[in-house]
């Protein structure tokens, strides 16, 4: 096995066991906690297919800014095991089924795809993850949508603030 | 490496993600969960965007054909990160009307 295989799946295994740990969690600290361990695995998997510059925003944007809003709000809350809710049995046991029905069909779809069987991602490789090319596609193809953005993201901090203000 | 094994890793992740928002009653740890299925879809559509240029770079190796892909990520995440601070903002509210952050509180919604 190659170097790319074995990081391929160490990093495979730790972002599924991490994304089991975040839901067989009890306290809600320890599932964010988990959360930002599954996050730092897929950057590892953004860096082995040389997305560069989506590892970092990966890391500063959803482990760095949003798990610690995450964090911020479970601490204001104060919640520990005693108050937390928990949903019946069968409706776990009917949550789990319907989530291995979807997995089974998807699965037994991607196996019969011929088309895919003979198509590789390439890793190590290619430029295209590379800030200088995505800034030039950025600011060059997608200079709308980057202004819109913008005005969605006034009207996010409006809405929160509005939103958590005490009235 | 075979763009199958992407495609079952996230859905594994994402079939994770489906079973806690079904099963969990904490609305942090379902929103949690709809994190997680976000960074599923990112990771795959980077992987098929390096699909398509090993394709497209056979014949031309300056191609950048996959661009668009990443650039799509790059907006899922902006998206998201506006979409938290409101989704925690509402929580907020909820856990000071109701002092609790049980989801079946919000079935009062419906009367």
């Amino acid at each position: 096995m190659s170097t790319t295989e074995i990081l391929f799946f160490f990093l495979s295994a730790l972002a599924i066991f991490s994304a089991i740990m975040v839901l067989i969690s009890k306290n809600p600290i320890y599932s964010v906690l988990w959360l930002v361990v599954t996050f730092f695995a897929i950057s590892g998997h953004y860096i082995l297919l040389n997305a560069q510059f989506l590892a970092i925003v990966n890391i500063i944007v959803y482990a760095g800014a949003i798990m610690v809003l995450f964090l911020f709000v479970v601490m204001l809350m104060n919640l520990n095991q005693q108050n937390e809710p928990q949903k019946g049995l069968w409706m776990k046991v009917a949550g789990v089924v319907s989530g291995g029905c979807f997995l089974m069909v998807f699965v037994s779809l991607v196996r019969q795809a011929v088309d895919l069987r003979t198509k590789v991602a390439m890793t190590t490789g290619g430029d295209i993850g590379l800030i200088k090319n995505l800034g030039r596609v950025l600011f060059n193809d997608y200079v709308v949508p980057f202004e819109i953005t913008s005005v969605l993201f006034l009207s996010a901090m409006v809405g929160a603030i509005v939103m958590g203000k005490k009235d | 490496m075979p763009i199958q094994y992407y495609i079952y890793l996230c859905l594994v992740l994402f079939s994770i993600g489906i079973i806690g928002a079904l099963t969990r009653r904490n609305v942090i740890i379902v929103f949690m969960c709809i994190e997680l299925m976000f960074n599923a879809v990112n990771l795959l559509l980077v992987a098929f965007s390096k699909m398509h240029l090993a394709a497209a770079s056979v014949s031309d190796k300056a191609s950048t054909v996959g661009s668009d892909g990443q650039l799509f990520v790059f907006f899922i995440m902006v998206v998201a990160a506006a979409e938290v601070s409101v989704g925690l903002a509402i929580i907020v509210m909820l856990f000071r009307n109701t002092h609790s952050v049980d989801i079946n509180f919000l079935n009062r919604l419906k009367n």
